[in-house]
């Protein structure tokens, strides 16, 4: 574990389902990567693009956005904005150079416990594979 | 701001592999931070004291409790914030428990990862403000919707509290399904017997107005005052005239099946329900009526003494404003023919646990005799259970009750007549209510030929001259593990049990999520069975699953009890998550609007730009995201709060 | 002879640019003698015959107002800048590329290094392929920096005027201030503070779109808005402040004016805002959106046409060898 590179992956999940879901992981007992960091939003559909964009501006290597499945978003409908924003924005990160796998978006109901000590893993080794991204938003202008 | 942070070790749970101290040593560094503590079970009563007294004696205007899931033990952390005079949202939450101690392996990794989420919480709560919960009055009266058992108890219940309660029901006449069975197990009570006198409550209770034969049209899904528009059908007879005698069903030609008897008989086109239907009143059903249909006929209008026949009548639009909604809509059977290879539909004599019980109703197509499609007497059947469920082809899940059922069939099939054979084709014998195992053994007692196998197929094409005539039921008995033919007279399939027909649309109505099956979500599925995600929609019966008669009676007055205790408090608190505009930088662009499932923003008609109706926004925040000014923010969790967390994080 | 009380010095100076911005000046008309009348222009290539030394003899902070017409793109650019920076008291990014860096921002989709050669060298259809470029000696090129820059990436900025190119009155609200000697906050935007829908007159009916069109593809409806429409409008997401001029005449905003003042990405939040409208009709378990945005190929030529300098990610990832 030591050898691979320390990615930070930043997860966003929705209050209802995916936090649940990685509770329910912890209830459980299930032992997944350190590299994910959570932070609760009360739907994905709170989730901003740029909030996204920051995240990897201001040093994740990766983002996981979670949410309900369709159908069963809390707030009725979230769960399909939130698809359809992270489509768009999906196409223009790929156009900036950013990987396919550093960002990503999973269904987790709050019921999956296991499912997101499977997800958080396997983004973790795809990530750490790409490395760290260290976005560099401006080349310093030398004196 | 001066924030103090308190790390939880939950005894080991979380000490065990998080370093506390070196935690606690890393916040006292942070910015903000007034004091750093660390404690063994925070959310114990000395733990509690310590966030109240340090908020007393040093002036502390936020606080981080780095410990459990926020799930388990958010409200307790308010709750000590408030009585020690401090806003209960100016406190974050670390889950170091759920989200660290229990799924890291390593300590070292773990106490960086548990750093990160305290620094993450601290940044966040110093942006954190001071917000008041929402108090919505609630009405006083219930909606019931679904007057079957589970609905009939509902409102009973609230109506003896005292609270005004409406009950819809979309048939001419209240009783459900239960009203259909002949015998309840495993007392073999007359279902009619039992339900009949409440049904009569129903209609005696000052407190409850029936409206039958309605549909609930729209409904403003609004805690504490749910607007609802109901539209009650035309019945095309003066309800407070007829008297329920139904001559006029005797006279008329017209001719359809009878939906009560599951159309193995016929009825008229005017037509009481059945003779304990409650209102007692007859209804005209258009396609079959020959005046609708042809302009011709009027015997009814002839015949009725009390003339009560209203063939101008029309639907009627009804507007209420209740405090709370009980859905207990109940449960559609599963349609056997979608199992071809049982032969329903195609093979006579193939008939399902619903038409067997209308058979032996005395007051049933048959007059409660058990008969061949050509009036003979069976002298064997086959009762086969499972029938749509337990099965990856149609449903997964086991619906409960056709195991009680098939044995109550069995048994009453011994009783009607004596000699006959009787197969019980089970997978597993499910008896676990009270009384029930007691009763299988009855059963089993009396002669009825238990086979552990689910029949391949049933067919009529004989193989050898004995079966010539009868339908043979083809299985593999797996105690024997050898496959049999059985020949038999008759096949009662005891179907599962789905989610009635218009659950969807109910579920969109009432803003009511289903889970995977199709019968309406509970908030949680132990600690919550009969209360729904939206406040003040409650569920109960075979709606929220299948289950037998005293489930959905307990789950009619659980959900009563909901309803009354929130009518009971006169106020429903809602979270403070609200969403906000600046009046400044709105442009009016509209693009919010429609994005919200609660309809909680509208434009202002004199400026063109957009606000917010406080009471019914939600606080999900998809508008917030949306809004290219950033004109929207969301109270609770603000874009500046969420960003100081990600940067905590990526410190 | 009463002694002519001095007249506030005016400079205007270019970066990368197409000099549209300075052009636009022209469109003062008849007004353009007014402003000349009132101040000295101590440098304007465009518009007057001076020369860089006019500007460097002028001594530091000497000039009241400059305004910087362009993005920072190379060498040159940049001693541009810094010289402009030194010599005024008031410098003012004017125009699009000088406030988020504008068109020559989408250099930042590629390198600076590989889009000149690609273009001087590699384009298919040069017949006279252009001898090796000379970034040394005499005649030698500008050096290329690294990516655009918007002018304060490079310099401290004290005014902005976005726009593509900025919208005259707006021009004239700045010069006008200026001339009363009215103290101007560092960091004023001379913009609408509100997007463009609020001042656009279409009419708003309801956001809620099956499928994008290019302008062309469909007879828009010249009342409506046209992001009802399908059209891919970046008014919502857009600074105001230009009456919506584009709009008016028939055509979707490209958010030249930028980003609204509490968003840092006017990219961003018109992609969350045209994805939330997009399909909102096709809210079901059911729904596929796979393919939606296939119409929509380039979102950052579409969404950063004239900020990609400014937005988050700032430029595309260029591989550290």
């Amino acid at each position: 574990m030591s050898e691979r590179p320390n990615v930070r992956i930043v997860a966003l999940l929705c209050r209802w389902c995916s936090y649940a879901g990685a509770d329910l992981a912890g209830v459980s007992r299930m032992k997944y990567a350190a590299n994910v960091l959570p932070i609760k939003v009360p739907c994905s559909a709170r989730v901003d693009p740029q909030l996204v964009l920051k995240a990897f501006s201001e040093g994740a290597d990766g983002v996981l956005l979670a949410g309900c499945h369709p159908g069963d978003c809390h707030y009725l409908k979230g769960n399909y904005k939130a698809l359809r924003r992270f489509q768009l924005l999906k196409k223009f990160t790929s156009q900036m150079g950013i990987e396919d796998d550093r960002l990503r978006l999973e269904w987790i109901s709050a019921s999956e416990g296991s499912r997101y000590a499977d997800v958080v893993n396997d983004m973790t080794t795809k990530v750490a594979k790409l490395g760290r991204l260290n976005w560099r938003r401006e080349i310093a202008i030398e004196a | 701001m001066k924030i103090g942070v308190y790390i939880c070790h939950c005894g080991t749970n979380i000490a065990g592999v998080v370093d506390v101290a070196k935690v606690v040593e890393f916040a006292a560094t942070l910015p903000n931070v007034a004091v750093a503590r660390d404690y063994k079970y925070m959310c114990s009563e000395p733990g509690q004291n310590l966030i109240g007294e340090d908020i007393r004696h040093l002036g502390l205007d936020g606080v981080v409790v780095a410990a459990c899931s926020p799930t388990m033990h958010e409200p307790t952390f308010q709750t000590a914030l408030s009585r020690a005079g401090a806003n209960p949202y100016m406190l974050q939450m670390a889950s170091i428990r759920e989200h660290v101690s229990w799924v890291t392996s390593d300590p070292v990794e773990a106490t960086e990862k548990a750093k990160k989420l305290v620094e993450a919480a601290i940044s966040r709560v110093s942006l954190q403000e001071p917000l008041e919960k929402r108090r919505i009055p609630v009405k006083q009266s219930v909606l019931v919707v679904g007057g079957g058992i589970a609905g009939i108890e509902a409102a009973l219940k609230c109506a003896d509290a005292g609270k005004k309660v409406y009950l819809v029901e979309k048939e001419p006449s209240i009783g459900g399904h239960m009203a259909m069975f002949d015998k309840t197990f495993p007392t073999l009570d007359c279902s009619q017997c039992i339900l009949t006198p409440k049904m009569v409550e129903v209609v005696r209770n000052e407190n409850i107005e029936l409206l039958d034969y309605s549909e609930v049209r729209e409904i403003s899904v609004h805690v504490g005052d749910f607007k609802v528009s109901i539209v009650r059908k035309p019945r095309y007879v003066d309800s407070s005239k007829c008297t329920g005698c139904a001559v006029c069903s005797t006279k008329c030609p017209g001719k359809a099946p009878d939906e009560f008897n599951l159309g193995m008989s016929k009825r008229k086109a005017i037509y009481v329900p059945f003779p304990q239907a409650v209102p007692l009143k007859a209804v005209i059903d258009r396609e079959s009526c020959l005046y609708f249909q042809k302009n011709i006929c009027k015997v009814c209008v002839k015949f009725c003494s009390a003339d009560a026949i209203d063939f101008e009548q029309k639907p009627e639009e009804l507007e209420l404003g209740v405090g709370a909604v009980i859905l207990a809509t109940g449960f559609k059977p599963f349609d056997a023919r979608r199992v071809s290879e049982y032969g329903y539909g195609k093979l006579p004599n193939v008939i399902t646990s619903l038409e067997f019980e209308r058979m032996t109703s005395a007051s049933g197509p048959t007059a409660g005799k058990i008969v061949l499609k050509d009036g003979r007497e069976p002298e064997s059947v086959a009762i086969v259970h499972c029938v749509g469920s337990r099965n990856v082809n149609y449903n997964v899940y086991c619906s409960k009750i056709c195991c009680m059922q098939s044995l109550k069939h069995a048994h009453l099939l011994k009783e009607h007549l004596p000699g006959v054979a009787v197969y019980d084709f089970f997978i597993d014998m499910r008896a676990a209510g009270k009384g029930y195992e007691e009763f299988y053994k009855r059963v089993m007692g009396e002669g009825t030929i238990m086979v552990r196998g689910r029949p391949a197929y049933i067919t009529d094409v004989p193989s050898k001259p004995e079966e010539k005539g009868k339908l043979v039921l083809v299985a593999e008995d797996t105690v024997l593990s050898t496959v049999m033919r059985y020949p038999v007279d008759m096949v009662v399939l005891s179907v599962g049990l789905e989610a009635g027909e218009d659950a969807k649309e109910l579920a969109h109505t009432f803003t009511c999520s289903r889970t995977a099956d199709g019968f309406f979500l509970e908030r949680h599925p132990k600690l919550a069975p009969v209360s729904t995600p939206t406040a003040g929609v409650f569920i109960a019966g075979a709606s929220q699953g299948p289950k037998d008669i005293p489930e959905s009676v307990a789950q009619a007055g659980a959900a009563a009890a909901e309803a009354l205790a929130m009518m009971g408090k006169g106020y429903f608190e809602l979270e403070p998550y609200v969403a906000r505009i600046d009046e400044d930088l709105c442009s009016g662009c509209g693009i919010c609007l429609d994005l919200c499932a609660y309809n909680a923003l509208e434009r202002i008609p004199e400026t063109g730009l957009t606000r917010v109706v406080e009471a019914l926004c939600q606080g999900c925040g998809a508008c917030v995201a949306a809004c290219p000014s950033n004109a929207l923010d969301l109270d609770g969790f603000k874009n500046n709060q969420i960003m100081a967390e990600l940067e905590g994080i990526l410190a | 002879m009463k002694p002519e009380r001095t007249k506030p010095k005016l400079a205007i100076a270019l970066g990368a640019t197409c000099s549209g911005c300075d052009y636009s000046l022209l469109d003062l008309g008849a007004g353009l003698l007014d402003v000349t009348d009132q101040v000295e222009i101590v440098y304007w290539p465009t518009g007057i015959d001076s020369k860089l030394e006019d500007l460097q003899a002028v001594p530091d902070r000497g000039v009241d107002l400059i305004l910087f017409d362009g993005a920072v793109v190379n060498e040159d650019n940049l001693e541009m800048a810094r010289l402009c920076r030194k010599k005024a008291k008031m410098l003012a990014a004017f125009g699009s590329c000088g406030a988020y860096g504008g068109i020559p921002g989408l250099i930042n989709s590629g390198s600076p290094k590989k889009i000149l050669l690609e273009v001087y060298q590699g384009l298919p259809t040069r017949s006279d392929k252009a001898e090796a470029l000379n970034f040394e000696g005499e005649d030698a090129l500008p050096k290329m920096l690294g990516q655009a820059y918007s002018l304060d990436q490079v310099v401290d900025v004290d005014v902005y005027l976005p726009g593509c190119p900025p919208p005259l009155k707006l021009v004239a609200g700045l010069l006008t201030d200026v001339l009363a000697g009215k103290a101007i906050p560092k960091g004023t935007f001379y913009a609408s503070n509100r997007a463009v829908c609020y001042e656009c007159k279409r009419v708003k009916e309801n956001k809620s779109i099956d499928a994008i069109h290019r302008y062309h593809e469909i007879q828009p409806d010249p009342t409506r808005c046209l992001l009802e429409q399908g059209i891919v409008c970046l008014g919502p997401a857009t600074r105001g402040g230009c009456d919506a001029v584009c709009c008016t005449q028939n055509q979707p905003c490209r958010g030249c004016m930028g980003a609204l003042p509490h968003s840092e990405d006017s990219g961003a939040e018109m992609m969350s805002a045209l994805a939330s409208i997009m399909e909102l009709n096709n809210e079901n378990k059911e729904a596929d959106y796979t393919g939606i945005f296939d119409g929509l190929n380039d979102p950052l030529g579409t969404f950063y046409t004239f900020t990609l300098p400014k937005s988050i990610l700032g430029r595309r990832k260029v591989d550290q060898s």
